[in-house]
């Protein structure tokens, strides 16, 4: 999968970077609703979801399998897949950890937001690789305007 | 007996792209066992290095939790859907 891109709008990058700093120092999650194409895919809309890790949310999230089967329903409705996820890093780098890796499904994308004392700064999407030892980076490439692949 | 077994999308790709597999099994480990000897790539993704269903790995019969049955011992009959979720997880520091 390498050389593989997502197209994010500028303004979902904002949404995400606002659900980060809201629910800073904890982490942030939420679904990735868009199209899968050929090389590369397009988030056509977000649904943020809340971390179920109460018991550690500063460094972990968590999604339960119904929040997955709701994620998928409604991308079904609005006629998109669930193509990925995204969760932010309160004051860590906005790379995969170990856990993200041991945690990750291969297929969807993985956006990662950095929110350092607060502040939103870096973005990134990776993808697991077949064989679960690490991830490839997923360009993001920011659109002005969600449109079809 | 004939069971399907649903497999989630992002495995879709290690099972010939199908969204469901036929299988012959009278417990839900025979199935899943099946499907993973039939598509041995789906194997690393589902079972932990010890054999174990991964803990992100959730699996129903006909929309009940296996947890809550009699988990991988769970009898299945035929025409009974055994359906693969993921939850998800994460997080900032190993």
């Amino acid at each position: 999968m390498s050389g593989a891109r997502l197209m994010v709008s500028q303004e979902m990058i904002q949404r995400m970077h606002a659900h980060g700093v809201e629910t800073y120092p904890h982490e942030c999650c939420g679904a990735l609703l868009g199209r899968d194409g050929e090389g590369s895919r397009e988030v056509a809309d977000l649904m943020p979801l809340a971390n179920k890790r109460d018991d550690s949310p500063r460094n972990r999230f968590e999604l339960t399998a119904d929040d997955v089967r709701l994620a998928e329903k409604t991308a079904r409705e609005k006629q998109l897949e669930l193509i990925g996820w995204y969760h932010s890093h309160p004051d860590a780098p906005a790379r995969p950890s170990e856990y993200d890796r041991e945690h990750a499904w291969p297929w969807y994308s993985y956006i990662i937001v950095s929110v350092q004392k607060g502040v939103a700064r870096d973005t990134t999407s990776w993808r697991l690789k077949d064989d679960r030892a690490s991830y490839d980076p997923e360009a993001i490439e920011t659109v002005a305007h969600p449109a079809g692949i | 007996m004939a069971v399907k077994v649903i497999i989630p999308t992002p495995l879709r790709a290690y099972a010939g792209k199908q969204e469901s597999v036929e299988v012959e099994a009278a417990t839900v480990g025979e199935a899943l066992s099946a499907v993973t000897t039939r598509f041995s790539d789906l194997k690393k993704h589902l079972f932990a290095d010890d054999g174990r269903l991964r803990s992100f790995v959730n699996v129903y019969v006909n929309d009940e939790d296996i947890r809550y049955l009699q988990k991988d011992q769970t009898s299945v009959k035929a025409g009974d859907t055994i359906s693969i979720v993921p939850s998800i997880a994460g997080g900032a520091r190993s």
